[in-house]
């Protein structure tokens, strides 16, 4: 797959001295769906508002689909729909309305087949002469969503599409999102849902701070930095783990019924079966077991407690 | 040039007066009415003829004058204003437009109101008093650049504007009173020629002066300095503009 954007050496400080980006590189595939994970103020927002030209960057480029984001902006923002993170609607248009007039401010012709295709993909068709102060706040994420599509972008922004949505509305949004990459949409989301990025991303794109500390296939992150656990439930209660099996590092749980050893994936010798072999030896009965993998959750904690 | 991007600005603004139109055509109609009924009718009949125009007559261009200012500065205030504080510019700035095609579409659109109103307080003022208008071509044209100059104003008063309060000091304390000041009611060779002076001071005078010439051909100013002026005025906004732009002033910081 070729880069569609490339980001090289982005920078952003807001007065007086907060440096919200520090010299960012990222390159973004055509085709694929990139999460950008990080907490809050790590400026996954300003990120994506340098692409689309809302903010002004302080240094380095943007380039998209080969054209840069500042010397030929119409050539790059006719390709961008972007949803952003707050609901900001024109209360008092109609939806069919402001899909109009997104698609013409983004220099398409009126085209009531488009925005017809657009509304029933995200079920909006029946509401498409109400007014938008009369929608609810998950119909509103919805007409955000449309009126970014309206145009027929070949790269879609997401900033947090899916906070304050209900679980039900969340899944709808991941098939949507699902859809346009079938029809060759590249999507960019930002989420502070890892489970999303955890089902629906193909790269991750971890930002803390300012910076990127990881990007990485989703399955090679999990696979790559992911621990794997196996747990024994013990016949009998143990006290203390026995000194024969101190080089495994066990975990022994309060009760005394648990016995759990964390090996990494990746390596050629999991001691798997010497473990079991030495728990024989030890005398020591288990009546199951289980094994588990750190989820991406988990691996996105660790990493941002290690770069901060 | 994105005509598409142009026309959707324009045609969202229009569509927005349609929806208000209450506010933005039927009150200045009104308050103009009032205008009419209280200084044309019931003092203008004390009051004597000037440069052999009736009372009435008389103050009906510096009345469109005053009606065009408030009105162009306020539609363009507000038409840019609003997408900011509810955050829907998002989409205006991260649209294929250039700022040429958005100021277009926006002060486009806010001239045309006025212009419209402009016309529509003419002929409501043409059934209070009797009105000939010498210069056709020239009340246009002064009606047109008025406005126009005026909406690129408001639009940057909309811009700077960071509370609903800003947006309302520069038409409350600069532009209503230098309006009022500028001789919309009164010719200022009825001043004492200290406040003449004063007076010329105000840019306002040279725009009623100018419209008020190519209705009665009376003027307080030569109309070559009247359209010079307003002239001026319009490269000035258009500077002002293009460094908002050029540096995402309010915008992109």
């Amino acid at each position: 797959m070729s880069n569609l954007i490339s980001i090289s050496g982005l920078s952003k400080t807001y007065e007086p001295d907060f440096q919200a980006l520090k010299n960012v590189d990222l390159d973004i595939r055509e085709g694929e769906i990139l999460a950008l994970l990080g907490p809050n103020g790590a400026g996954k927002t300003t990120l994506i508002s340098i692409i689309c030209g809302i903010v002004n960057a302080t240094g380095g480029t943007v380039t998209v689909a080969g054209f840069d984001n500042v010397t030929d902006y119409k050539k790059t923002r006719e390709l961008i729909g972007l949803v952003p993170q707050e609901l900001t609607t024109d209360s008092f248009e109609t939806v069919t309305a402001t899909l109009n007039f997104s698609r013409g401010l983004f220099g398409k012709p009126r085209n009531p087949e488009v925005v017809e295709t657009v509304l029933k993909s995200l079920t909006l068709w029946d509401k498409r002469d109400d007014m938008i102060m009369t929608l609810s706040g998950g119909m509103k994420r919805r007409v955000l969503i449309a009126k970014a599509l309206s145009h027929e972008p070949r790269i879609l922004f997401l900033d947090e599409p899916t906070a304050g949505v209900d679980v039900e509305l969340r899944k709808e949004m991941w098939t949507v999102v699902n859809e346009l990459r079938a029809d060759g949409v590249t999507v960019i989301l930002t989420t502070h849902y890892i489970e999303e990025a955890e089902a629906i991303a193909d790269r991750v794109a971890v930002i803390n701070q300012g910076e990127i500390i990881v990007v990485e296939e989703k399955d090679e992150l999990m696979r790559k930095l992911g621990k794997k656990q196996l747990s024994f439930e013990l016949a009998t209660p143990l006290v203390i783990v026995p000194a024969a099996l101190a080089d495994y590092g066990l975990d022994l749980s309060n009760d005394g019924w648990k016995l759990t050893y964390t090996y990494d994936i990746n390596a050629e010798r999991k001691g798997i079966t010497a473990l079991m072999a030495d728990l024989v030896n030890a005398g020591i009965r288990y009546r199951d077991m289980e094994t588990q993998q750190s989820s991406l959750e988990e691996i996105f904690v660790s990493l941002v407690k290690e770069a901060s | 040039m994105n005509i598409y991007g142009v026309l959707a600005i324009y045609r969202f603004e229009m569509a927005r007066t349609k929806r208000t139109i209450l506010q933005s055509i039927v009150s200045p109609v009104i308050s103009t009415s009032l205008y009419f009924i209280v200084f044309g009718s019931a003092i203008g009949s004390q009051i004597t003829e000037i440069d052999g125009v009736s009372y009435g007559s008389f103050i009906v261009p510096g009345l469109i004058m005053l009606m065009l200012l408030t009105q162009s500065i306020s539609n363009a205030s507000f038409s840019i204003y609003f997408p900011k504080f509810v955050g829907t510019i998002y989409e205006l700035l991260s649209a294929p437009v250039s700022y040429f095609e958005i100021v277009l579409g926006y002060v486009g659109a806010a001239a045309t109101k006025s212009v419209m109103l402009g016309l529509i307080i003419l002929v409501t003022a043409s059934f209070f008093v009797p009105l000939e208008i010498a210069h056709p071509f020239w009340m246009l044209a002064f009606l047109v650049l008025t406005a126009v100059t005026f909406s690129l104003f408001g639009f940057i008063i909309g811009i700077w504007a960071d509370n609903f309060e800003k947006l309302q000091l520069v038409p409350l304390l600069v532009v209503t009173p230098l309006a009022f000041l500028g001789g919309s009611f009164y010719s200022i060779s009825m001043l004492p020629p200290l406040w003449q002076k004063i007076s010329l001071l105000n840019p306002v005078l040279y725009l009623v002066s100018g419209f008020r010439w190519s209705f009665f051909e009376s003027q307080d100013v030569a109309v070559g300095i009247s359209l010079g002026m307003i002239l001026l005025f319009l490269a000035i906004c258009i500077g002002i503009t293009w460094w908002i732009f050029k540096t995402g002033y309010q915008l992109k910081n």
